[in-house]
């Protein structure tokens, strides 16, 4: 009980952090980073419930975010739909494609898994790709996504949309952690330690799988539909393979066994970006060379290296307080 | 043997992998509340004869009743269901968890009630049922350490631990006593005596140990070649001259006498 009531502090006090951003007017370049690094935030912190919670290394994960965004955009531009609506339209009709690509894949393992979801992938971006008179084909949705206002709010304001964002990601972040210290979340931990020792148990390995390569898709999907809003557009390479892959390098950097560690990889990632364009125009050699100095070097995430020193401390009193209780028996 | 009143009834139970038979039609029965062991030379089919009854097989033939029904080719989650809990020759865990944490997570792991599967970990009732098996099973002095930290004998405690998380009424232990030296071998023995009598359960387990069998045991079933060789108290098994020629070996003939 008081661990909920103490993560809801934490992201009220992050909310707050984020509008105060917003309400001391900082330069526009900042806003524009937190609201890139929080739409590839959620998109690394969803493939962190795969990866570092049930072990499920998908290498196809950007198809959601990429849905999410897609499906959104065209459903704007239909002009049949309200902000909110097609945001939920957006999110359902990535759930329906998880749900589908996951039954399939979801059986297999490791490498297999890996692979299969990588085809997925593959796939929904050359559909996209060849497509054009849907989807625009590689110049992406044109004519931008039209946002008439809703409930009074008007997302063509900059700030606005800045708002709206902060609070979808912050629910986002809430349901997560909501998940990941739930029985559900800890069933999770089981099967990504020992699956066979988890259906002895009575899980359904299967079945919890899937659920939760669904709802992680989901949460994929209002990643990429923030970054369509902010970008005010979507583009094929939002499915291809390369998004993906930062995702995966973001969850490297970070650290998959916290649960902010995803996000904190997200934001080293996008300053390295950053920094690095400004001086060169070799970005990927210096964020190659950064991913193998953590591979190589620190061999985890950031936030995983302090995890394993608490863990460490906390082990050795562990140890000494079954020392004390075993010496006593004995005496 | 076959009292009308066995929880867990085996009728006729085969299986064979690639043209080797494992398990050639096999009946047991094993009455509510008893212990009983199983014993065999190596590849007897012992642990088949676990595989086979949790789920990890299916069988080509026979049947497995649990209180009369049949859960032969049933799903290892709903065997886990209907009360049948194993632990494992080699212990099995969760390598990342605390012993703690591991319990309740097994508490949880077959629920099926979906709100509740999003309330705080680890739910009261859960931490309840692991801090009475973690008394039972001596683990309360290692509640905080994970599970790969744990000693040999510790982790064979858990293993049993997250079985009896599952409250239930058959329990499966193959070999508790693997790898354990003299001493920690009877106490463990011990510990499993007192499960068996705290917690009402219908235990069956493998041994290698024939001193620890004719002691502890109610009846023993010995296995060999995939079928059953003799079955009855540990007097009748320790005079059966069939057991002692294809188990003991002729020489242990004195030995055991």
């Amino acid at each position: 009980m008081t661990g909920r009531w103490r993560d809801l502090g934490w992201a009220g006090l992050g909310l707050a952090v984020l509008l105060l951003v917003a309400v001391v007017g900082a330069r526009p370049a900042i806003r524009d980073f937190i609201m890139f690094a929080m739409a590839y935030g959620l998109l690394a912190m969803s493939l962190n419930l795969l990866i570092g919670y049930t072990g499920l290394v998908s290498f196809g994960h950007a198809m959601f975010f990429a849905s999410g965004a897609y499906a959104f955009g065209l459903a704007m531009q239909s002009g049949h739909f309200s902000v909110p609506a097609a945001f939920v339209f957006a999110i359902a009709l990535t759930a329906v494609l998880a749900l589908i690509v996951g039954a399939i894949c979801v059986r297999l393992n490791e490498i297999y898994f890996a692979f299969l979801t990588l085809a997925f992938q593959m796939l929904l971006y050359n559909l996209i790709l060849g497509w054009v008179s849907f989807t625009g084909g590689d110049q992406g949705l044109m004519g931008g996504i039209p946002r008439p206002k809703f409930l009074g709010i008007d997302l063509t304001d900059r700030l606005q949309l800045y708002v709206f964002c902060s609070i979808a990601f912050v629910v986002c972040m809430v349901v997560m952690r909501q998940i990941v210290t739930s029985p559900f979340g800890y069933t999770l931990r089981l099967i990504r330690d020992n699956q066979d020792r988890a259906a002895f148990l009575g899980v359904d390995v299967v079945r919890v799988k899937l659920v939760c390569f669904v709802i992680s898709a989901c949460i994929a999907a209002v990643g990429g539909i923030l970054l369509a809003l902010f970008v005010s557009g979507a583009y094929p390479n939002f499915a291809f393979w390369t998004t993906s892959g930062e995702s995966i390098f973001m969850i490297m950097l970070g650290g998959s066994r916290v649960f902010l560690g995803p996000l904190v990889g997200t934001i080293i990632l996008r300053v390295l970006n950053d920094v690095t364009v400004v001086y060169t125009s070799h970005t990927e050699l210096v964020l190659g060379i950064v991913i193998l100095i953590f591979v190589l070097g620190l061999r985890k995430g950031v936030l995983d290296l302090i995890a394993d020193r608490i863990e460490t401390r906390e082990q050795q009193k562990a140890f000494s307080q079954r020392d004390a209780a075993d010496a006593g028996k004995a005496s | 043997m076959t009292a009308p009143d066995a929880l867990l009834k085996i009728e006729g139970l085969s299986k064979s992998f690639g043209g080797v038979a494992a398990m050639r039609d096999v009946s047991l029965a094993f009455p509510a509340r008893s212990l009983s062991a199983v014993i065999g030379p190596n590849g007897a089919g012992k642990t088949t004869f676990f595989n086979l009854i949790s789920g990890r097989f299916k069988a080509d033939a026979g049947r497995v009743l649990l209180d009369g029904t049949d859960i032969a080719g049933a799903s290892r989650q709903e065997i886990v269901r209907r009360g049948i809990g194993r632990a494992f020759q080699v212990a099995s865990l969760f390598p990342t968890l605390t012993v703690a944490q591991a319990l309740a997570a097994s508490g949880h792991a077959r629920q099926r009630s979906e709100t509740r599967k999003l309330s705080q970990f680890p739910s009261p009732s859960a931490t309840d049922a692991a801090r009475e098996v973690m008394a039972q099973l001596n683990l309360t002095r290692v509640a905080d350490v994970l599970s790969r930290n744990l000693s040999h004998g510790d982790q064979k405690l858990l293993d049993i631990g997250l079985a009896l998380m599952l409250q239930p009424r058959v329990l499966l232990l193959d070999e508790p006593t693997a790898g354990m030296g003299p001493e920690e071998r009877w106490q463990m023995i011990e510990t499993v005596q007192l499960l068996w009598r705290e917690r009402d359960l219908t235990l069956i387990f493998i041994e290698h140990d024939m001193d620890i069998v004719f002691k502890v045991a109610q009846t023993v079933r010995v296995l060999s070649y995939g079928a059953v060789l003799a079955e009855g108290t540990p007097d009748e098994i320790r005079r059966n001259p069939a057991v002692i020629e294809a188990y003991l070996g002729k020489s242990a003939q004195g030995a055991v006498a």
